[in-house]
């Protein structure tokens, strides 16, 4: 109490100051070191690089390549996303190779006699004759979305619940750790397994990274919750408390800067297990059979036994940009890991 | 010497004569909840509820009966189970009672879960979802738990090595790249395993558990066929998980070796191993431990998947098929099953816990 | 040729049979991304058996960074950069892991800081205690017998005045000034002469911190062992210690005995040190001389003291002052070399505190 006599009269321009001086303090303290930290370290860089890269593939092909003239017959397809858009079995040229695959066994079906040309598919057909770089390129995105829309509200929940729990403790704290001590031991792809089913209709990308983040959010909540219960001690949230800072005050000037690697670290999870999970929930039959994202490319492979049929092109792409999405993420949660927990540095 | 007092025994243990002198039946029902066991197993029934609940009631809020919708469909659809499909519905509205309030319908749904009856199958009728359930978890269970266990000791070992500052530098340099591969789902490594080894080298079958003309009997050639199918699921399996925990013991190590007390374990002359083991490695082990029972879920569900792909014929791939054919109760019955392993693994877990970690006591609240 | 041989072998050996502990010009740096921290710059002293030396100086003098290398536990990024250690009479910095394993607890042991938790939470302590005395049995001898160790466990917790059902207990059962005995406890079970002590009472509370001194003082007298303690509180240290060497950035500025440097302290800092202390016998934390202790990342040219120091001179900008032994003592201030003499200080820009802390 002593303590606080001396804080209770901060004028609002020094408590501006102060919280100025805790971000600069972060900016020193957590920003800074990553800049230096990263030259001798890359896992961060490396992650961003590859995320940013295969982003750029994918922006570059959706506005180049996907605008293309369709190579069908089909008056009803003006470009080559068309040709997967329009659903059903498009007319045109089956299981075909990459083009540039001149060694390839040709186990194609062409529709007429016309060989493509060497760049026509860069990444083959499928069975159903759609072609696979237009499918891709927007696949790529809808899952990153997916996974995207999970992470946010996984770690928005999360957050909110997690101050909740620290901030009012008693019942609120019970009730939620309550929650997501059971979420935890859900397998959440299950739960979402039978909503689906019983739901009956098929989810759109959103609605699917919603449902993730609904069974998600648990995980979120719980790593920020350990990290607010550490804060919530420090003698400086406590000195902003007695001198009458508000409740929204103390948590976003005074803790969020401590926060903000394990809320980073949270989300990159989190976008990385929806991501996970949906690839799941797809391959298993209970996507959108509409949507041409990476996890129903899965799904069509182990239909159609792409691997048996020898079609390796329909498989190999989509995991190619799997592994730099699930790659990536790792690297970059792996260099935000060592962001938060300093010790981590001086390893690897 | 007369400093400070010659201080005995610790001082979290109960005071019996404390709680003696209290009402006998209060003294028993608070000691009773305030026991470890009593509370984590508490713990599993409110997971299991929850989880039974939400399944139970989500659908609902849409305003539909999806049961009743679902048998009506295949009622429709007829095909071979057409024969049966009226004594069903029947069956099922009396057992049911599809007209019930919900409240009933719910009081009996918990019933027969807590009796771990999941009625019958809807595309197999009338053989039970139990039947298939007791078929198909063998596999399951003999794929899984060997992979997780081995992944679990493979994994802790290798991240212990990997996180230990006196291991050789190329350590880091070897394994790294392959924990970073780690990060590949499961499902994803399966396929690659299986184009690999089982149609370009065609060593290891690349389907099912055993070869389709043999029948299931204890004799060694049966065995390892049985073997030779299990490999590759397993090593798709074994590959991620390794590394899911390799990665998390090392940064474990690394936490551990910051402590005071291996500064304090390297002033006392120790020798190097009884460091490496008795001081870091069992304090590392400790929130890998607890890990355990948080991951448990997503290795199981992407080991769910694997045997999916390699059409393997445990729980996971009953289950796809059960999707497949919209076979709810079945569906039902594999995910609650799931569930409840699930929930009883992590509760043993919970309860080995206190025998490695002195600090948490089974009397504690 | 052979006779001087021998002759400087065995001055050596009695210098050795001297001082337990002789450190000469050590430097330990660490390396950081911003440049290298020279923690300990050219520190050099001598402890002889059965002395008890108090190391003094504000937080981030060096201090720790200086018992650590002495145990040879820098770790990284920190790294010996220069200079020796004799431990009766070898040098460490340069031994190999191996030896430095097998002299450890038996000839050197650290008592760590109270605040600490040193001992591994999963083990009893019991266990703990006698995995040392394990670890350090030749290989010519016999390992010790349960009964024996039990004995030996008993006879320990005893002699740091806890009661011996302490061995079964796990750490966390303990109190702060339980651990820190337990550590004794420890620290002694090898009988060694050197025994370094960083801070042994720091975040006990007074009664404690006192009692805890007081046992490792009966301990110091029963093992006639050479002490180093760290400390920041030159109250207790006082009443401890025989020898006080005092810190400041990096380097001891100065050595002397208790009563000497209490009575007539001559470098301007442990003037200012001592004047912060508001009586002799009242232990009390120093409240503060003014200014900063400079980052140790860019130390002013000259005397590190210099930005602080009320009796700075022009030549303290420019020389570093070295270390000069006067009346038995030893001081590293460029007013006792014996050039300055008649300079008048450079009181014009001195703040009045300052002024006035100046004699
Ligand atoms: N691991 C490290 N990396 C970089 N610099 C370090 C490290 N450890 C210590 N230092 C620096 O070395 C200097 C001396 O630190 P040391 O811990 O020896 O001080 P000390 O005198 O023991 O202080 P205290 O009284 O607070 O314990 C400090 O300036 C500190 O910044
Ligand atoms: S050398 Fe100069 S600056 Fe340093 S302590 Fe002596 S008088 Fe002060
Ligand atoms: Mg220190």
């Amino acid at each position: 109490m002593a303590r606080a006599t001396g804080t209770r009269n901060l004028t609002m321009g020094t408590r501006a100051r102060l919280a100025r001086r805790r971000w600069g303090v972060f900016y020193q303290e957590r920003v800074e070191p990553i800049f230096l930290y990263g030259r001798r370290n890359p896992s961060l860089i490396v992650g961003l690089a590859m995320l940013g890269t295969l982003l750029l593939f994918t922006i570059i092909g959706l506005f180049g390549y996907a605008q293309l003239e369709p190579h069908t017959n089909d008056p009803s397809q003006n470009s080559r996303l068309d040709a997967f858009v329009s659903g059903g079995a498009p007319v045109g040229d089956k299981r075909l190779p990459p083009s540039w695959c001149t060694w390839c066994e040709d186990i194609a079906e062409l529709e007429g006699d016309k060989k493509p040309t060497l760049f026509q598919y860069p990444m083959g057909t499928d069975t159903q004759s759609r072609d696979l770089l237009a499918t891709n390129l927007r696949g790529i995105p809808l899952t990153l979305g997916t996974g995207l829309i999970a992470g946010l509200l996984s770690v928005g929940i999360g957050t909110v619940t997690a101050f909740v729990a620290a901030y009012y403790r008693g019942l609120p704290d019970v009730a939620i750790r309550l929650l997501t001590d059971v979420g935890i031991s859900i397998p959440g792809l299950l739960v979402l397994i039978i909503i689906r089913i019983q739901l009956g209709t098929e989810l759109l990308w959103w609605q699917l990274g919603a449902g993730l983040a609904a069974v998600g959010w648990v995980f979120s909540s719980r790593t920020v919750r350990s990290q607010v219960l550490v804060l919530r001690e420090q003698p400086y949230v406590e000195i902003a408390r007695q001198s009458g800072m508000s409740g929204l005050a103390i948590i976003f000037r005074e803790m969020m800067p401590n926060l903000i690697p394990y809320i980073t670290a949270s989300f990159v999870a989190s976008v990385a297990g929806a991501i996970l999970a949906s690839i799941g929930l797809e391959a298993l039959g209970l996507g959108d059979f509409s949507s041409p994202s990476l996890g129903m490319t899965v799904y069509w492979v182990i239909q159609f036994g792409a691997i048996t049929l020898g079609m390796w092109w329909w498989w190999l792409f989509p995991l190619i940009f799997i592994v730099i999405i699930f790659v990536s993420l790792f690297l970059i949660s792996a260099g935000l890991d060592e962001w938060s927990n300093p010790r981590l540095r001086r390893q690897v | 010497m007369g400093d400070d007092s010659l201080a005995t025994s610790s001082n979290s243990r109960r005071n019996p004569a404390l709680t003696g002198r209290q009402n006998p039946v209060l003294t028993f029902i608070s000691a009773f909840f305030g026991n470890f066991i009593v509370q984590r197993f508490l713990l599993f029934l409110l997971t299991v509820w929850v989880a039974a609940t939400v399944i139970f009631i989500l659908p609902r809020l849409t305003g539909q009966d999806p049961v009743k919708e679902k048998l009506l469909l295949e009622a429709q659809r007829g095909g071979s189970v057409q024969a049966g499909m009226n004594e069903m519905a029947q069956e099922y509205s009396a057992r049911l009672g599809l007209d019930l309030p919900i409240q009933e319908q719910y009081i009996n749904y918990i019933t027969d879960l807590a009796r771990l009856d999941f009625g019958y199958s809807i595309a197999y009728f009338p053989r039970t979802v139990n039947e298939i359930i007791l078929d198909s978890i063998v596999w399951s269970i003999g794929l899984m738990t060997v992979t997780l266990f081995l992944a679990f000791v493979l994994g802790t070992g290798a991240g212990a090595l990997l996180g230990w500052s006196r291991s050789p530098g190329w350590l880091s340099y070897a394994f790294m790249p392959l924990l970073t591969l780690s990060a590949i789902p499961q499902y994803m490594l399966g396929l690659v395993l299986m184009f690999i080894f089982a149609i370009i080298l065609n060593w290891l079958p690349f389907f099912g558990a055993y070869s389709p003309g043999n029948l299931p009997e204890w004799s060694l050639g049966f065995v390892l066929d049985v073997l030779r199918h299990a490999i590759l699921p397993a090593l798709a399996i074994l590959f991620s998980a390794v590394g899911f925990w390799a990665i998390g013991m090392r940064g474990m190590m690394v936490n551990t070796q910051g402590e005071d007390f291996m500064i304090q374990a390297d002033a006392k002359g120790l020798n190097g191993t009884r460091i490496f083991v008795r001081y870091a490695i069992r304090n590392a082990l400790l929130p890998q431990v607890t890990g355990l029972a948080i991951s448990f879920g997503t290795l199981l569900t992407g080991a769910v998947l694997v045997e999916v792909l390699f059409q393997y014929p445990g729980l996971g791939n009953t289950l796809f098929y059960a999707i497949r054919v919209s076979d709810f109760f079945q569906i039902t019955g594999i995910v609650m099953t799931i569930i409840i392993s699930l929930a009883m693994a992590t509760m043993i877990v919970d309860l080995v816990y206190p025998l490695i970690d002195p600090r948490v006591k089974y009397t504690q609240s | 040729m052979v006779t001087t041989e021998q002759e400087t072998r065995s001055s050596s050996a009695s210098a050795d049979e001297e001082f337990a502990l002789r450190v000469e010009d050590l430097k330990v740096y660490y390396g950081t991304p911003r440049g290298t921290v020279k923690a300990v710059d050219g520190v050099s002293f001598n402890l002889k058996q059965g002395e008890r030396f108090a190391l003094v100086g504000e937080s981030g003098s060096g201090k720790s960074t200086l018992a650590m290398a002495i145990m040879r536990l820098t770790r990284e990024p920190g790294h010996i950069a220069g200079g020796h250690i004799y431990l009766n009479g070898r040098d460490v910095v340069d031994m190999p892991e191996r030896e430095i394993r097998s002299i450890r607890l038996r000839e050197m042991a650290l008592v760590p800081q109270g605040a600490m938790n040193s001992l591994n939470p999963v083990m009893r302590v019991g266990d703990q205690i006698i995995d040392g005395i394990l670890d350090h049995v030749m290989t010519d001898e016999s390992p010790p017998s349960k009964s024996e160790l039990d004995e030996r466990i008993h006879e320990l917790l005893i002699r740091v005045g806890l009661d011996p059902n302490v061995a079964r207990l796990h750490p966390h059962e303990l109190s702060g000034g339980m651990k820190q005995r337990v550590a004794m406890a420890i620290a002694i079970s090898l009988d060694p002469n050197i025994i370094v002590a960083d801070e042994p009472t720091s975040a006990l509370d007074v009664v404690v911190q006192r009692q805890i001194m007081q046992t490792l003082g009966r301990l110091q007298e029963g093992l006639e062992a050479a002490v180093l303690l760290v400390g920041h509180d030159m109250g207790l240290v006082a009443q401890f210690a025989d020898t006080i060497g005092v810190m400041y950035a990096g380097k001891l500025v100065e050595v002397g005995s208790v009563p000497d440097v209490f009575k007539d302290p001559k470098h301007p800092y442990t003037q200012l040190l001592i004047e912060s202390l508001p009586s002799f016998d009242i232990s009390r934390k120093f409240v503060g001389i003014p200014g900063m202790q400079p980052a140790l990342l860019n130390l002013p040219p000259g005397c590190s003291f210099n930005p602080r120091c009320p009796s700075v001179h022009e030549r303290c900008f420019r020389e570093v002052p070295a270390f000069l032994p006067i009346d038995g003592r030893g001081v590293a201030c460029h007013l006792y070399d014996g050039e300055t003499s008649g300079v008048p200080p450079l009181a014009g820009e001195m703040s009045e505190g300052q002024r006035g802390a100046a004699n």
